[in-house]
């Protein structure tokens, strides 16, 4: 699906004291396809945008077009749910949804709603809940008894037993040890390949948005600031530190390295071994030229 | 959330108002619910309603805001002077409505009432909407303070009211924030049955219950860490002093009252 928003405004509270505009004259397109990453410090608009995203909010002037739905301040879809439905999302701290009495109840809540059939929920709960890294196993636990992290991933089990055409994900990995964050990273983006979704990912972290996205926004006092390859924005050093941002570490050492020792090595995904490899014959390079 | 409503929400300022003791507000606001009720001709009502409205005019808060607030209270008013209208039969009648009459009693009574609940709503919306709750609490603690002496926890209550005046906001961001991460679940709160209605509440109302009560968990040990031990010995960041101003303003109240009871019938 392709998503797009053309200068949107989105106010909280109009005309009272605590009038507070969140975004302001924000465009950008997003193709069916790609994997996005939204960047930005606390309170640039991230979170308003996300609710753009399935219509919790309509822009207060401008227009957003998700897929075939076109949501402007006094026009709503009339298939408001079939939008959720193609959309999904999984908010900050997810696991803050669950309530049902079991993991398996809980995870078939989401397409219960939406009116998918009793027998292709359980084959969903069944593929969602692989996908999330938990045993079946837990299945007719309560989700309460569970430790945090993987109750995040039931949550998670949840709003991918939709079968969700976009896939919205606010900061997914807070609070997650480093290597749950690895793993549920890398399951999202195995999803993002073998379904062909459409993710946008709101992160802090500038290391999963330049491992994973194809295209960044960075956003500013709800303002677009940056937008591009990821090539292009963390080029940019000097404009994203204005912001409070900064380029990934690897970036910064790759860079280093480069004036260091007048290399030029360019950043693309290698890994670290590759990179020291690379680094290495530099150097000798180097030193047969002296 | 609902933002015409404005009742219990603090505007910050730097007026008159906002600037007194809350314990002088407090006392005032209840002196005026009273005396409101020995209003009883033309002019000692007219004084209340100027005082008033400077009172309001004076928060420097914008009218119209305030008015706008006040929506869902109009109705109230509204029906309490539709309900005398056609309740009370003194006096003559003026009129006939679809062969309905209207009492010239009826009609003074309305109008006095349903200003008498005009003047108690706005006079005590100006208490909240020009001090704080923490100050609020505080006032009632130090205001209750004599009844120490009867046993009455009176540290414990105010604690107990500001903790929950505090946490109103958070559960308000938390249920907006549940409503939406289940309303993307596919969870209709709007249409449908009265029963699916029902049901739908379910999903919002466990997670809040329980992130409300590890929250007070997570507060209590918090405050216990940082050495809470009721309120024996405690002392206060924020003193209340009883200042000119306040003086000022008791004086100032007292006339209006005086005035009001020289123009009672």
């Amino acid at each position: 699906m392709d998503i797009s928003f053309e200068n949107v405004d989105y106010i909280y509270q109009p005309n009272s004291p605590f009038q507070f505009q969140a975004l302001k004259n924000l465009s950008f397109e997003i193709k069916s396809g790609e994997f996005v990453a939204i960047v930005g410090h606390t309170g640039s608009g991230k979170s308003t945008v996300i609710q753009h995203l399935n219509g919790l909010l309509r822009p207060t002037h401008g227009k957003t077009k998700i897929g075939d739905f076109t949501l402007t301040s006094d026009h709503k879809p009339k298939d408001m749910k079939s939008l959720r439905e193609q959309v999904g999302i999984v908010f900050q701290y997810p696991e803050h949804q669950l309530f049902e009495e079991t993991v398996e109840k809980d995870i078939s809540f989401g397409p219960a709603n939406f009116g998918v059939a009793t027998e292709q929920i359980k084959e969903r709960v069944k593929t969602s809940i692989e996908a999330v890294g938990i045993s079946t196993d837990l299945l007719n636990r309560s989700p309460f008894e569970l430790s945090g992290g993987q109750m995040r991933r039931v949550a998670i089990a949840g709003v991918l037993a939709v079968e969700p055409k976009v896939l919205v994900l606010d900061e997914p990995t807070a609070g997650l040890d480093p290597k749950g964050r690895k793993e549920i990273m890398n399951m999202f983006y195995r999803l993002h390949k073998e379904k062909g979704l459409t993710t946008i990912l709101v992160t802090h972290h500038m290391e999963d948005a330049l491992k994973f996205s194809d295209k960044v926004i960075v956003l500013e006092k709800g303002t677009k600031y940056l937008e591009g390859s990821v090539q292009e924005v963390f080029s940019n050093q000097a404009r994203l530190n204005k912001v409070q941002l900064d380029i990934p570490e690897i970036l910064t050492v790759v860079k280093e390295i480069n004036n260091r020792f007048g290399l030029s090595i360019d950043y693309q995904g290698q890994s670290l071994d590759e990179l020291a490899v690379q680094v290495s014959v530099g150097l000798k390079g180097l030193k047969k030229h002296e | 959330m609902n933002s015409a409503f404005i009742i219990g929400q603090y505007i910050p300022g730097e007026s008159f108002i906002h600037r007194l003791d809350p314990r002088t507000k407090i006392s005032l606001i209840f002196f005026f619910v009273i005396f409101v009720f020995f209003a009883n001709s033309v002019l000692s009502y007219a004084l209340l309603t100027i005082f008033s409205f400077l009172v309001a005019l004076s928060t420097k808060i914008k009218p119209s805001f305030i008015i706008k607030g006040l929506t869902p209270v109009w109705f109230l008013i509204i029906f309490t002077f539709t309900i005398h209208l056609i309740v009370t039969q003194e006096g003559e009648v003026l009129y006939r409505i679809l062969g309905f009459p209207i009492y010239s009693g009826a009609l003074i009574q309305g109008f006095s009432i349903s200003l008498r609940f005009f003047l108690l709503i706005l006079f005590t919306s100006l208490l909240t909407l020009t001090t704080t709750p923490i100050e609020i609490t505080d006032a009632i603690e130090s205001l209750l303070n004599p009844l120490k002496k009867i046993r009455l926890p009176v540290h414990e209550l105010a604690l107990m009211m500001s903790i929950s005046l505090r946490f109103i906001p958070t559960l308000m961001q938390e249920t907006d924030k549940i409503s939406k991460a289940q309303a993307s679940r596919g969870v209709d709160f709007r249409s449908g049955s009265l029963k699916s209605r029902v049901e739908a509440v379910i999903p919002l109302l466990v997670p809040l219950f329980i992130s409300a009560f590890k929250r007070a968990e997570e507060l209590a040990m918090a405050m216990e860490a940082r050495g809470y031990r009721g309120g024996e010995g405690r002392t206060k960041l924020r003193e209340l002093k009883i200042r000119k101003l306040d003086y000022l303003a008791m004086i100032l109240f007292s006339l209006v009252i005086a005035g009001m009871f020289l123009l009672r019938k």
